[in-house]
Formats: C-alpha cells, structure tokens, sequence
C-alpha cells in the first residue's frame, strides 16, 4: 500500500478537529500515520479519500470505533516489574506514612491492567481501603472493558510473570477466576474505583493527586503536546508529590523539567518540587 | 582507497536491522567503527521482549563507541549509536527525534525493523542507508522497500555468508538492494561513507 503524506495526515487531523472535535494535530506523526494506515486496511477503505469521506460524515458509531483504533490500548499488568516494586518499597509507604487518605489518577489506563495491578499492590499492603482511584482514558470503548475486568486468559501467562519478578504475595490466579478462555479478575478489587473519560488534549485539570501515573500515553505525542499535558499534571499534583511515567520516557526535554526532581532515574518517577 | 563503493557524501544517517543469527555480526562491525564515526546508527536487533538489560550491554563490550537506547522524543545526535529497546518499537520522528511506542507486535515482533526502517526513510529520503542483516523472518523486507522507494541506499548481508538468510533475500524479493555484501565488505562500506561525509563538510 502507498504510504500516507504528511500533507495528508494534516487534512485528516484538520477534518477530524472540525467534524468530530477531536484534536490529534500534535500526535507524533511516526505513530499516527502507521494508526491510519492500519484502520484503512483494518476496514478495506479503498484510498485515503474514502476515509476523509467516512469521517466527513457525522456517524458518531463510526467515530467511536475509529478512536478505539487510532489510540493504542497494548498494556500489561505490573507493566515493568521493577517499577511496581519501587512504588510498594518506597513511593507508596511515603505517601501513607501521615495515615491519610491519598489520591491515585492513572491516565490513560487503557483496559485497566494497571488500575488491576495498583489494587493488588495496595491490599497486599494493607492499604487498599486508604487510597482513591481515579482511572481515566480518552476512549470510552476501552473504559468499559476497564470496567468489566475481563481478559484473554493467554495475556495471563504475561501478567502471571510480570507479579512473580515484582515478587507478590500470592500467585496471581488468586485474583481472578479462569472460564472459557477469559479471565474475570476480582472486582471488589476496583469497587471503588472511578473511571471517567477524560481527554488529556482538551481538558483541564479537575483534582489534585499524591501520585499520577500516565505510562507510555505521551509517547504518543509530540514535544508540544507533551509540554502541555505536563502542565496539567503539574497542576494537578499537591507539592512533593509523585509523578510516574513510562519507562522509556523522560522529562528532560520538557519545559517543566525545573519544576520536578528525579526520584527514581531507572523507573521514571519524579516529585514536584515546584509550584 | 575510498571509492569502492563510489558513494555520495550527501547521507545524514544509517538504521540497522538484524535478527538469528546477526549478533555476532553486529558486533564485529561495531568493534570496526572508529570512535568519531559521524552519522548517527540506529539499530533494530530482534531481542527478548520481557529482559530490559543486559542486551546493550552485551553489545557495548564490543563496541568502540558506547551504544545507548533512546528515550521518547530524544534527539538524534551525529556521533550515536542507538539501539531499540525491549519491548517498544522505535521509530524516527520528524523533527530528527526518535519515538518509542507500545503499538502491536509486527512481524512477530517488538521492535519491528520494519517500523524503523520505514519512519526513518520517510523523515531522510535519500539521505538514508539502511543495513539488513542475517535473520529467519520478513521483518526489515517492507522497510527495506520504504528507503529505495524514497532514494535511500540499501545494503544487505550477502544471504551466502547469512547464518538465516531468510531476511535479506525477502527484502531481495520486493525492492533493489544497491549492495549485497559480507561482513568485511560492509564494514568497508562504512568506514568510506565515514570518509566521504567527513570530507564533504570540510569544503
Ligand atoms: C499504551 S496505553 C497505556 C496503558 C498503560 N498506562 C500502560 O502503561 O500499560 C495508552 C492509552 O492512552 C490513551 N490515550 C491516548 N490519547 C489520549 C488522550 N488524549 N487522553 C487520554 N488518554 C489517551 C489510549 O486510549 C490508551 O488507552
């Protein structure tokens, strides 16, 4: 297949902000262009017009689906081992030391296996009934599944290795029951997790946390767009509290770097320092 | 000595890719490069998705200059080798940057070569060489295709010194490689494109 333009990836996120009110404009363009090429094979439009004609269009069904496909929902449980390790070792008995109540915002949770794999840590800590969990996403397709925590029981062998390098309690079957190919995690797990939707180009911020975690979100996005979404956290972050990000990302060619310190260099987590 | 390959001086960066059978490869090319090698390399090794470390280490033992593997958004720079991390696709951005995502598996893979090789012959045109190495799939065949598409120079390991040589014989299948060569002779290739480059900014 012909590869997309530049030019042309413009017109469509042009369309898209017009018809739909969605602005991808300062997605990395790398990525975004190999998402429009797969959703034009993934539903066999014939060229590049017919798709600006499906999007010109108002189907808001269509658009929906189109979101769940442009975005990237790939995730894992205990997504990096050594991470989870450092939040229930260090970043976590910090936060609980004053014996307060804390607030946790995962942005961009995707399907919800790091909502899942926070809740396991905090109950194996004891602490599951003194954190807040907000869990948001821009595509509200993938909320659900968050939602009905229902995986593919072959993800599990992943997820399974991923909780025994982290060094859990348990084994991770404790946490969710195996049937016809599908896991059903534990849901009082997530009881009183909050998920919204929640577009982190557009929206502001809407509450102050202890800990934020958006891992492998704004690798989708280009140095502009990271700027201004480390905006928002920063000012969604009381002082001295924690931010987490992926680990292949990093905040030293950000604007607000000065106003973050590096807490853990390896795992990617800083503190706010600056208001 | 320098006009083997009768190149052009106009190149701005080299992207690798390699899989079974390539690490050794891999490694005495870069135990051949001096250590002001100018264009940036970027490689794509196919590697064990769940180990993190270790990998680059194991390269940089060899290696005359210290390869890293970039974070998101960070800019390409002369003088680097970088390799794909575990477990994320790399990719060139406009703006001379790299991209790392968590998109699906490609060709069995993450990294994908393919995903390399295409980003990066669409931000430098023909300013691009691309080097596919031994290996048991497709993977690199299609980003292969992408570079000469767009004017770039493609080299291969010649599939008779290849411990698999499925890999460069698949790109053979779809696009024109300028050069298929053994190990030696790739290294020969580098080190006068390193000539040329070098000697076109002293004019
Ligand atoms: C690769 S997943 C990351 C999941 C998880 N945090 C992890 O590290 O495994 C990226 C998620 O970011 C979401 N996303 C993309 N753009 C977004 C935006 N503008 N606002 C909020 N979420 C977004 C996608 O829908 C997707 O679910």
């Amino acid at each position: 297949m012909q590869e997309i333009e530049i030019s042309q990836l413009r017109a469509l996120t042009d369309l898209i902000k017009q018809r739909h009110d969605y602005d991808f404009g300062n997605y990395a363009m790398s990525s975004f262009r190999r998402r429009v090429q797969r959703i034009m094979e993934l539903y066999k439009f014939a060229s590049f017009d017919a798709l600006m004609e499906k999007l010109r269009g108002s189907d808001a069904k269509y658009f929906q689906e189109f979101l769940s496909e442009i975005t990237v929902n790939v995730t894992e449980m205990f997504r990096d081992p050594t991470f989870w390790v450092e939040l229930r070792d260090t970043i976590l008995p910090a936060l609980l030391s004053d014996n307060k109540i804390i607030s946790i915002w995962h942005a961009g949770c995707s399907s919800g296996e790091e909502v899942y794999s926070m809740a396991i840590l905090l109950k194996e800590m004891n602490a599951l009934d003194k954190v807040r969990i907000v869990a948001t996403d821009i595509d509200n397709a993938i909320l659900a599944k968050a939602r009905d925590g229902v995986y593919s029981a072959k993800n599990m062998e992943v997820n399974q290795k991923n909780y025994e390098r982290m060094q859990g309690l348990y084994s991770l079957d404790a946490y969710y029951k195996e049937q016809a190919g599908k896991a059903y995690l534990d849901k009082t797990l997530v009881k009183d997790v909050s998920y919204r939707e929640h577009n982190l180009v557009s929206e502001v911020s809407f509450a102050k946390f202890d800990l934020i975690l958006c891992r492998n979100v704004m690798i989708y996005f280009n140095q502009t767009l990271q700027n201004q979404v480390l905006k928002v956290f920063h000012e969604s972050l009381y002082k001295n509290s924690f931010l987490a990000i992926g680990s292949k990302e990093s905040l030293i060619w950000c604007e607000i770097a000065n106003k973050f310190l590096v807490v853990n260099n390896e795992e990617k987590v800083y503190k706010k320092v600056k208001d | 000595m320098h006009n083997r390959f009768q190149l052009d001086d106009h190149y701005r960066a080299i992207v690798i890719g390699g899989s079974a059978g390539s690490f050794q490869v891999i490694s005495k090319i870069l135990s051949a490069l001096p250590t002001d090698f100018e264009l940036p390399i970027a490689m794509c090794l196919h590697r064990l998705r769940h180990v993190r470390n270790g990998f680059v280490e194991a390269l940089n033992i060899k290696s005359t200059i210290t390869i890293k593997e970039p974070y998101d958004k960070e800019p390409i720079r002369k003088g680097n080798i970088y390799l794909a991390p575990a477990n994320y696709h790399l990719g060139v951005e406009i703006g001379n940057s790299f991209a790392l995502t968590t998109e699906e598996l490609l060709n069995n893979s993450r990294p994908a070569i393919d995903i390399l090789l295409a980003s990066a012959a669409q931000v430098y045109g023909k300013r691009l060489v691309g080097i596919l190495l031994s290996g048991a799939n497709k993977d690199g065949a299609l980003g292969m295709k992408r570079i000469k598409d767009r004017g770039g120079l493609t080299v291969i390991q010649d599939p008779k010194e290849c411990l698999i040589d499925t890999m460069p014989t698949s790109a053979q299948k779809i696009t024109t490689i300028d050069h298929s060569l053994d190990v030696q002779s790739i290294i020969d290739l580098l080190l006068e494109l390193n000539y040329k480059v070098k000697n076109a900014k002293d004019i």
